[in-house]
């Protein structure tokens, strides 16, 4: 029988790691995925999980590592956040390439300076286009189950891609949750031992990250985009037998309360659930507003996106994220550069909320919403920053 | 602009652009990069072989029992005239090529 536990989120994502039976861990400390990686070098310490922990010296050592021990076939897994992120920014472009499936927890931090340890979401948006599966937790039992989702999901046979758990940093990372831990039989149901079809073996030479003249660069490039966006297939299959075998079900996105609204908001990770009690809020005084929440940012679920947004007259995107000096954040474009081509397409609005860690509170969701009525009462499409003190 | 002929199709590129048969790189000849050629005398050498040990593309061979010299494989030499710079003997000279 499954069993419920109260724990921090931090560990309860490293027992799924656990659970998955990972291999190799190679990972350096940052704060806020620091209890990730603790928890897990105590678990290989003392036994309870088979697996070698390499304390390596920096991040950009820790992905080199896992890059390595993905193409000898070993399961792989690091975890880190912000500054890390970014010192592991030009090997992230090699899993995706070279179709190494390591899975990467990512604690949400934004990136400094000036010095924040906080949440928000610049980490990993600035490793948006490296080809990485990126999907946002939005609370304890989504961080485990995307944990451990996303091994099936790298390692099936027709995705072979890393994948990126993103949960943010604090707000969900250092907070203790009621997490439903499933049976290792189950586990071992869903996810098969990892079995690659090619790796680095010394009996059956193979060469990985070969040099790419102009020839054929751009055919690699193609072959990988195509492998990220064809990886939904089996996304949404992953999901259904989770469903199947576990009794969550899971989506690319999620929409909550959207039937027959004028106004949807956007939003990705934990604020969401802050977002529902606005929108219940809300809806109580009669506003016909929703929520959209995004769980597979990459790649971007454009058809379930489409759908959820049908007649719906102005979409309010949340960013948690500053895209300096440009016209809006990165999930706001992607947003209106998705709708452009759609006939009676909405009017799309931008928000910048919730960065370096400063709350995003049910009052910024009912400003954001009062602000569509404005701005789509005025003709504008611009965004703006919430809370920002002139 | 020129023309770009692509190689493959995307489709054919085998997954993670491995290359899955070893020794291939011997398919690619670098001679072409050359502007200078390592042309040796026989009479100063003196078959130390440190051009084939300091040689970083290997280009020079061990000639065996056929062949006292070690010689050099024009497919694959870049010419960068680290064999002459380390011949103790002073018997390689890197000789301009035509254009």
């Amino acid at each position: 029988m499954a069993k419920r536990v109260g724990i921090e989120v931090s560990l309860a994502l490293s027992e799924a790691v656990k659970m998955a039976n990972a291999d190799i861990v190679a990972a350096y400390p940052i704060t806020p995925q620091t209890h990730i990686v603790e928890h897990l070098a105590e678990l290989v310490a003392e036994g309870e999980l088979d697996a070698e922990f390499i304390p390596v010296e920096s991040e950009h050592s820790a992905m080199s590592t896992c890059i390595g021990s993905s193409a000898s076939g070993a399961r792989t897994f690091t975890a880190t956040s912000a500054q890390g992120l970014a010192l592991m920014h030009e090997l992230l472009y090699m899993p995706p390439a070279l179709r190494l499936p390591i899975v990467l927890a990512v604690a949400n931090r934004a990136m400094s300076p000036p010095i924040s340890i906080w949440n928000d979401h610049s980490d990993i948006m600035a490793e948006r286009d490296t080809g990485w599966i990126q999907l946002f937790a939005e609370n304890g039992q989504e961080v485990f189950d995307l944990t451990l989702q996303s091994f099936r999901i790298a390692e099936d046979p027709e995705v072979m891609l890393p994948v990126a758990v993103n949960l943010d940093g604090f707000t969900l990372s250092h907070v203790v949750e009621s997490v439903i831990f499933p049976e290792s039989d189950e586990v071992s149901k869903y996810l098969p031992p990892y079995k690659p079809a090619i790796r680095l073996d010394p009996e059956n030479p193979v060469s990985m990250g070969i040099f790419g003249i102009p020839e054929i660069y751009t055919e690699t490039k193609k072959a990988t985009d195509v492998a990220l966006l064809e990886s939904k297939k089996t996304i949404l299959k992953a999901w259904d037998e989770f469903g199947d075998i576990f009794g969550r079900e899971y989506a690319p996105i999620e929409t909550y309360e959207t039937e027959g609204v004028d106004t949807i908001l956007v939003t990705m990770g934990s604020i969401s659930e802050t977002a529902m009690t606005a929108v219940d809020e809300m809806r109580a005084k009669g506003k016909k507003v929703g929520l959209i929440k995004i769980r597979l940012w990459r790649p971007f679920p454009d058809e379930e996106f489409k759908a959820a947004v049908a007649g719906v007259k102005k979409i309010g995107v949340i960013d948690r994220c500053m895209t300096l000096g440009s016209h809006g954040g990165p999930v706001l474009m992607e947003i209106r550069s998705l709708l452009y081509a759609v006939a009676d397409r909405p009017q799309v609005f931008g928000f910048m909320l919730g960065l370096g860690g400063r709350d995003a509170t049910r009052d910024n969701f009912k400003y954001i919403y009062e602000q569509c009525q404005v701005l789509s009462e005025k003709g504008q499409d611009r965004h703006e920053m919430v809370g920002v003190m002139e | 602009m020129a023309k770009i002929e692509a190689l493959m199709s995307w489709k054919d590129i085998p997954l993670g652009c491995y290359v899955l048969e070893a020794g291939s790189t011997m398919d690619y000849k670098t001679g072409d990069w050359r502007s200078q050629r390592p042309i040796l005398d026989r009479e100063k050498c003196t078959y130390c072989g440190l051009c084939y040990i300091y040689c970083p593309d290997g280009a020079y061979k061990d000639m065996g029992s056929e062949e006292k010299y070690y010689l050099v494989d024009l497919d694959y030499c870049k010419g960068c005239g680290i064999c002459a710079y380390e011949c103790p003997a002073d018997a390689i000279e890197m000789l301009e090529e035509e254009v």
